[in-house]
């Protein structure tokens, strides 16, 4: 995730831009290359995991159900003898592109919402009013009610799993903006009044080129280090939603259902709450160190220290 | 400041206003009928006038503004009857959660005292914790004792409730039969041996929401004394004589606690919120349980009233923390 602003200037090497500079200084945060490493390593076990690992997640062999680890199955299997190290990594790929779908989501309307109401005062006083109401809304019970609402029409529509996807992604983008409007918004209120700005204005550059061109990539830097955080947030908020029993139906793993399901047999098999616990907390305490070190690394003032 | 004050609590009814009007705009959506349940041998006349009874059948506003009514009318006149005596609200209708066929607000008085006792007292503690370490954190900046507090406050950032008191049911009731892992409501605490049952069968959800807190609130804490530190008047008062002591605990302690307090006060909703995750796995039969469990059973009047008082604590708490801010801060200026 850390790298793909990066990549595009890995090619060109006549030129050193910023982001050589920002990468100096990632580097140097000792947590956040050990986070990028172990996000990046959960991300591929998850993505090419099951190319090497050829048991199907719902496969259901009844004969070796609630069998501990052995060489046929690493973690064991559950309670239907489905083998849970297949099971982990079709989980994580749902919860990881939930994460990132839902941080799209949230990230593109926070910017669009910051950039609007800090570029045109008008709209200001309307778009931080409804900011702050969505603020003080209470968020986790009005996802929990979305989610008992929409769910049994989405899934009619486009089937349990896309619509559980669609509405869980779209309710947790919903809901988690505001931070980002916010910051953005703070951004472009100072930009604006720089000369660069006052020049491009001058010009004669119309209000639309004015912002793709001269505002957004200089608000980049916060956008991007509330993006990465927004992935964290996003995770957790899942899980949360599917450990009470509000998420993803159960043949359709994600990590939070999976530690959901294993609570139920937590007196006799409290091994089976660990690996979906441990790898949530894992992607997630990842992204945190990725985000500190991406606030530092593009933050300046720090830079170059 | 009172009219400062006056004019934010002004300004706060339209937003409440808004928010209620959201929730139950939501809550209109869903397609469940509260007389599903009942036995289908009731005759379709009866079924109707039990219908109009309940006011299912009128428009959306109408039912908005009875709730309102209720609301913001009924129940407080329900409240004076019940403090002074009095029968104000005598004939009236209450908002009646359709699960327990009771007034709502007797249900959540009911529930209120345990989720208290419980979020109540985690948010002491993790506080308690959370301000000596952020305060040695700072003073000893990358100090092992620093690195050991940044990463386990990332830690308790990271792990999610629903694993780390999942975890805390593993370690402590199931492996070391400790602490049991279900809050048992019906306990009554008159003597040492009660008490001390008390104190075991809340010691797990507390630590699980303690370190939460303490997570959040040490970083900011530590953030805060940092920024402290390095000003002016920490070195004239080292300059003047002052023991470390003094500097520390009443010069910089006393400046940033300023900010610290106003994120105290905006964090006491979003325990609620953390909290009925908590309720949940320790079967604490508090608000957020209720509210989980109304959710289930489509009980409408329930999830709006609990939603919205949800979104009364947070309005509130956000005008308690501008008041606070303005209040220790001379610097800051209400006019």
């Amino acid at each position: 995730m850390t790298d793909t602003p990066l990549e595009p200037v890995a090619k060109d090497t006549s030129a050193r831009s910023q982001w050589w500079d920002v990468w100096d200084q990632f580097k140097t945060h000792k947590g956040a290359l050990f986070g990028a490493a172990v996000f990046l390593f959960i991300v591929l076990s998850v993505t090419l995991g099951p190319l090497l690992w050829p048991i199907e997640p719902t496969f259901i062999d009844i004969r070796a159900r609630n069998s501990g680890p052995s060489l046929a199955h690493p973690f064991g299997t559950d309670q239907l003898g489905r083998d849970i190290l297949a099971r982990m990594m079709a989980g994580g790929q749902v919860s990881i592109a939930v994460g990132l779908t839902a941080m799209a989501i949230s990230v593109l309307l926070g910017t669009l919402i910051g950039v609007v109401s800090g570029f045109f005062r008008r709209l200001d006083g309307a778009l931080m009013g409804l900011t702050d109401l969505f603020l003080a809304l209470p968020l986790l019970p009005l996802l929990l009610v979305m989610v008992m609402l929409f769910r049994e029409s989405l899934s009619r529509s486009f089937g349990p799993e896309t619509g559980t996807f669609i509405l869980i992604v779209s309710a947790i983008g919903i809901t988690s903006w505001m931070q980002t409007a916010r910051i953005v918004r703070g951004e472009v209120l100072a930009l604006k009044e720089r000369e660069f700005v006052l020049a491009a204005r001058s010009i004669g550059t119309p209000s639309r080129r004015m912002i793709l061109r001269h505002i957004l990539p200089n608000v980049l830097s916060p956008i991007m280090v509330s993006a990465t955080l927004g992935i964290a947030t996003a995770i957790i908020t899942e899980s949360a939603l599917s450990f009470l029993g509000l998420g993803f139906p159960p043949d359709f793993p994600t990590w939070g259902r999976l530690l959901f399901d294993a609570v139920d047999y937590l007196q006799q098999y409290p091994e089976r709450v660990f690996w979906p616990g441990l790898a949530i907390s894992l992607t997630v305490l990842s992204v945190n160190y990725i985000g500190d070190g991406l606030r530092d690394a593009l933050d300046p003032r720090i830079r170059g220290r | 400041m009172l009219t400062f004050i006056f004019r934010r609590l002004l300004l706060a009814i339209p937003t409440l206003v808004l928010i209620s009007l959201i929730i139950f705009l939501l809550l209109d959506l869903a397609p469940g009928d509260p007389l599903a349940n009942q036995p289908l041998s009731i005759p379709p006349e009866v079924r109707q006038k039990m219908r109009d009874a309940l006011g299912l059948d009128s428009p959306a506003y109408v039912r908005y503004l009875l709730w309102a009514k209720q609301f913001f009318w009924v129940e407080p006149l329900v409240f004076v009857d019940w403090v002074i005596g009095t029968n104000f609200s005598e004939g009236m209708q209450r908002i009646v959660s359709w699960q327990f066929r009771s007034p709502v607000f007797d249900i959540i008085i009911q529930r209120i005292p345990q989720t208290l006792w419980v979020v109540g007292l985690a948010y002491l503690v993790g506080v308690l914790i959370a301000v000596p370490i952020g305060i040695i954190s700072a003073y000893k900046q990358y100090s092992w004792f620093d690195q050991i507090g940044t990463f386990v406050s990332m830690i308790g950032f990271s792990v999610p409730p629903f694993f780390s008191g999942v975890l805390m049911i593993v370690f402590f009731a199931i492996m070391l039969p400790w602490f049991p892992s279900i809050y048992d409501t019906t306990l009554v605490v008159d003597d040492f041996e009660s008490f001390g049952q008390q104190i075991r069968q809340m010691t797990l959800p507390v630590m699980v929401l303690a370190l939460q807190t303490t997570a959040q609130l040490s970083r900011f804490m530590r953030a805060s004394m940092l920024d402290n530190l390095n000003h002016d008047y920490v070195r004239t008062a080292r300059a003047k004589g002052m023991t470390e002591k003094v500097v520390l605990l009443v010069h910089v302690l006393r400046n940033s606690m300023i900010p610290v307090i106003t994120v105290i006060a905006l964090g006491i909703p979003s325990i609620f919120g953390g909290a009925i995750i908590t309720e949940q796995i320790f079967k604490v039969n508090g608000l957020g349980q209720l509210l989980i469990t109304a959710i289930y059973a489509n009980d409408l009047p329930m999830v709006q009233t609990l939603a919205f008082i949800f979104a009364v604590l947070i309005v509130l708490c956000n005008l308690i923390a501008d008041v606070l801010y303005g209040l220790l801060d001379p610097r800051i200026r209400y006019d």
